[in-house]
């Protein structure tokens, strides 16, 4: 078993919700839920974390932040979209400045359906997630030279992210 | 010439067992830090998880020269500790540390992200309170027991303690500030997410936060060599109450980083020189007066 799955470091943005998904992602930290017992810490930095935990739909307004805190997320990286609106945008869904689900701007690996998503139902996505995370992490694991060859390039985050997507595919 | 071979060989073990157990402190931190807020916390071996797996991330950096000087802080902090437990000087030992922490705030500058810049000011102002009581500490030993030297040291007559009481204050104090606990962490905070993200490290990642990992591994472990030679004098007994020492005050700076909130900068540094100067100025004159 890879490292990656025993140290999940995630950062949580929350979109144009109503705030519902936002304090239940956070009462996964709390006594009760506790998940730093799975090594999961949540991070307030893009630059350290593995997985983004989106709560909320895509916006006009929020769509190059969303863009931007995902390309800031060094590979390998997993999606999670927590709750209705994540998914597919819902209450808001037809509202004029909508574009949708948080699929609309980035790459999704895991739904969590629910209004509001249940802690519970959020740490089994993020375990879902997990795996995922696993997988793109093998994919990565490319020969030494070639590596070498990339570090040296300084890989970019716009080559990253399209990589990563095809990855994701 | 077996000296040598002697100093040499508990250097080396240092490099190899420093990591592991530097490892091992965090995760007890982080175990203990959890079992005080009721949850269940992390395994004890988590930091190594987080160690290999930054390793295994994509290495990202905004500027290439971060590298270099985060390299040069884990060279540094290393190369301090081996000097340390090589029995070398104290002198050498403390101003080694030193520019380790120069590299870090360089590394830190080398972004032009307001939040790395803003963590590398402070981790100068946390330089600036912690420095001036770490020299008095070397400066006490020396008073005491006439040499720099730690091997000196740890053979002198009597528990060195006794003599220091006022110097072992404020060393505790600042190893407040060097472990990075509660009410002094400002530079780079798990607690500062709202106002500073991450501080110094918001724009490190990956394999070279891996790095600095490492490097506070090592640095904590020749801190707490500090603590060790305060209590340790000639007879052959008492490493023991040397290293229950240690693991006292880890523990008790682990009680107060979950029962402080964070000071501003400025109170850290006004503090941090009152304890220098009141109990670690005050020891000192006393021991002048005891040669």
């Amino acid at each position: 078993m890879s490292y990656i799955t025993k140290s999940p470091w995630l950062v949580h943005y929350d979109g144009s919700s109503c705030n519902g998904c936002d304090i239940e992602v956070l009462a996964c930290l709390t006594p009760l839920y506790d998940v730093e017992r799975f090594g999961i810490v949540n991070t307030g930095n893009p630059k350290h974390a593995d997985i983004f935990l989106v709560t909320g739909g895509v916006n006009t307004q929020n769509y190059p932040v969303v863009k931007q805190i995902y390309e800031q997320i060094p590979d390998p990286k997993v999606v999670i979209a927590v709750g209705t609106c994540a998914c597919s945008g819902g209450v808001f869904h037809d509202c004029y400045n909508m574009l949708g689900g948080m699929d609309k701007a980035i790459p999704v690996d895991v739904y969590v359906p629910g209004c509001a998503a249940r802690p519970e139902s959020i740490i089994d996505g993020v375990v879902k997630g997990l795996a995922v995370l696993e997988e793109k992490q093998k994919a990565m694991a490319i020969p030494v030279r070639e590596k070498q060859a990339l570090r040296e390039k300084e890989l970019e985050p716009g080559v990253a992210v399209n990589k990563s997507q095809e990855a994701g595919k | 010439m077996s000296d040598m071979v002697c100093n040499i060989v508990s250097g080396i073990v240092y490099l190899i067992l420093a990591p592991v157990i530097g490892g091992l402190l965090a995760g007890i931190d982080r175990k203990i830090s959890a079992r005080m807020q009721r949850r269940v916390g992390p395994p004890i071996t988590q930091p190594f998880y987080d160690f290999f797996k930054l390793w295994d991330k994509q290495p990202v950096a905004v500027n290439k020269a971060q590298r270099f000087y985060i390299r040069g802080f884990l060279l540094f902090a290393i190369l301090s500790g081996f000097f340390f437990f090589a029995h070398g000087d104290l002198l050498l030992v403390i101003f080694t540390l030193t520019i380790a922490s120069v590299c870090f705030v360089i590394a830190a500058y080398a972004s032009n992200s307001p939040y790395s810049q803003v963590g590398a000011e402070r981790e100068l102002a946390q330089t600036m309170a912690y420095e001036p009581m770490m020299l008095l500490v070397a400066l006490g030993f020396y008073l005491h027991c006439g040499t720099f030297d730690a091997k000196a040291i740890v053979q002198s007559p009597a528990m060195n303690f006794i003599y220091m009481p006022g110097i072992f204050i404020g060393l505790c104090y600042i190893l407040l500030i060097k472990f990075r606990k509660s009410p002094f962490d400002l530079s780079m905070s798990h607690e500062v997410h709202q106002e500073l993200i991450q501080g110094a490290l918001t724009e490190i990642s990956g394999p070279t936060l891996a790095m600095i990992e490492l490097a506070h591994w090592y640095e904590n472990v020749l801190l707490l060599g500090f603590v060790y030679l305060f209590f340790a004098w000639a007879p052959i007994w008492t490493p023991v109450v040397g290293i229950a020492m240690c693991a006292l005050t880890y523990f008790s700076d682990i009680v107060v980083d979950n029962c402080c909130s964070r000071m501003k900068w400025e109170h850290m540094l006004s503090s941090a020189w009152v304890v220098t100067l009141v109990a670690g100025f005050a020891n000192v004159a006393f021991l002048m007066y005891m040669r």
